[in-house]
């Protein structure tokens, strides 16, 4: 499943339970199905317009990263 | 009718407790309007997170027990960072459905007897947790992604949000009951550090602890106890999806929308009939996003009319002259009833060094969350 970035952003001031890994980027996701998703962003920073790929949920949450970064 | 109106400071309180804040803030009120606690007929409380912040719960009645409100109905509101405002309403709708005489509303939060990132976790909770929490979503996260879409359609920029960080902070510092009452420049706002792309620490609203109160009274029982009331002309509360990728469109909020146009259409009024605002910018992107959906702007040009001074104390529509959230304080649950304190005082031309030159018809209005709740109230002079 691949979708385009609609919105995102980097965070660095996280919650308690997320410190150790900021910053991390999060980013809203109008996917290929036609829903729009909420989620974490791996390896490279993403902008709006970006394609993505979802790799995996993990605890519930879409995990994507940048769809021409894929190795 | 407001008969009275009260606010402490808001501030980093370390040795007041969320009830004492509360309870001088009723005083306040009581005293303005003139009348005694046993005269009061009901009670309601806005408060977001009394119980994560400080443990306690059961929140009406612990604070107004208190205050001499006693044996009376206490009713704790929450929605978000509308809690405010959504008690006010609560409030105006059993005075304007005859059932009191006097009801008193306030509204508390007491916030910085946590750590931040704490904070921002009990804050998050005013998101949808399953899908924005648990991705480490913060609420400044959430506005930052409304911040890039924004700049990303209608080409709002840096120097725009922190125009409007920078006029806030100008304002609270001419407010003694500001939290933050510092001048900052363009430069300092935009080199702050990064809360979530694009915003910076300047970009956001304070953590605070602080109460607001006001007594509401119908009329006929308001006359000939003071001459300073101030008329409630509409009171409008609205909803939407609380998770924001639910939202067809986040450069906007659907509720604030609807919720300005039913107001309008009740107070029969315009945008351009209202004097002077004051609205929730939680983030710098929230005032410039609210100045379009409560139609004082075009849509999309939010950002430039900060820039040009538009909404400054003497601008063409004043927003937040008292500092907003930004540089008053964003005491959560307190916000929307102390917006409709400070809009009362700018109707009355007793607010002193923030106070506006036109004070005809005033407008406040509450955003919970990331604009799943809005309040949307209009006041006006007799």
């Amino acid at each position: 499943m691949t979708g385009i970035v609609y919105s995102e952003t980097v965070i660095f001031l996280a919650p308690a339970d997320f410190v150790n890994e900021a910053p991390y980027q999060i980013a809203i996701v109008d996917l290929d199905n036609g829903k729009r998703e909420t989620g974490r962003m791996i390896e490279d920073r993403v902008s709006i317009g970006d394609r993505v790929t979802l790799c995996e949920h993990r605890n519930g949450v879409p995990v994507f990263k940048k769809s021409n970064a894929v190795r | 009718m407001v008969l009275g109106a009260g606010k402490t400071a808001f501030g980093a309180f370390p040795d007041r407790s969320l009830r004492s804040l509360a309870v001088e803030a009723i005083e306040h009120a009581l005293h303005d309007a003139n009348i005694v606690p046993s005269q009061a007929d009901a009670f309601y409380l806005g408060n977001f997170a009394g119980a994560p912040f400080t443990g306690q719960n059961h929140l009406a009645p612990y604070v107004a027990s208190h205050a001499g409100l006693n044996g009376i109905p206490c009713t704790r509101v929450e929605n978000a960072c509308a809690s405010g405002g959504s008690a006010f309403y609560q409030a105006w709708q059993a005075v304007g459905a005859g059932l009191y005489d006097f009801v008193v509303v306030a509204g508390v939060e007491k916030m910085t007897s946590q750590a931040t990132p704490k904070v921002a976790e009990i804050l998050a909770g005013a998101g949808d947790m399953a899908t924005e929490g648990a991705c480490g979503a913060t609420f400044p996260s959430l506005f930052a992604m409304i911040a890039r879409r924004h700049m990303y359609e209608f080409g709002t920029t840096r120097e725009q949000l922190a125009s409007v960080a920078v006029k806030n902070h100008a304002n609270g510092a001419r407010n003694p009951l500001a939290h933050m009452r510092k001048e900052i420049t363009l430069e300092q706002a935009l080199a702050g550090k990064v809360v979530a792309e694009p915003l910076t620490i300047y970009d956001c609203s304070l953590i605070s602890d602080g109460a607001a109160a006001l007594v509401l009274a119908p009329l006929e029982r308001a006359r000939g106890l003071s001459n300073r009331f101030a008329k409630i002309l509409t009171v409008v509360q609205t909803s939407d999806h609380v998770a924001l990728a639910e939202k067809r469109d986040i450069t906007a909020f659907p509720a604030v929308v609807a919720a300005a146009r039913q107001a309008y259409d009740k107070a029969s009024v315009g945008p351009q009939d209202i004097d002077f605002a004051e609205v929730h910018d939680c983030f710098t992107i929230a005032e410039i996003v609210a100045s379009e959906d409560l139609g004082f702007v075009a849509k999309g040009d939010g950002g430039r009319f900060a820039e040009a001074g538009c909404s400054a104390r003497n601008g063409k529509i004043p927003i937040n002259s008292t500092g907003g959230l930004k540089a008053k304080g964003h005491p959560v649950g307190a916000t929307g009833v102390a917006q409709v304190c400070d809009v009362v005082a700018q109707l009355r031309g007793e607010a002193a060094d923030c106070q506006v030159p036109r004070r005809r018809i005033g407008l406040a209005q509450n955003l919970g969350g990331s604009g799943a709740t809005c309040v949307v109230s209009i006041l006006g002079n007799v």
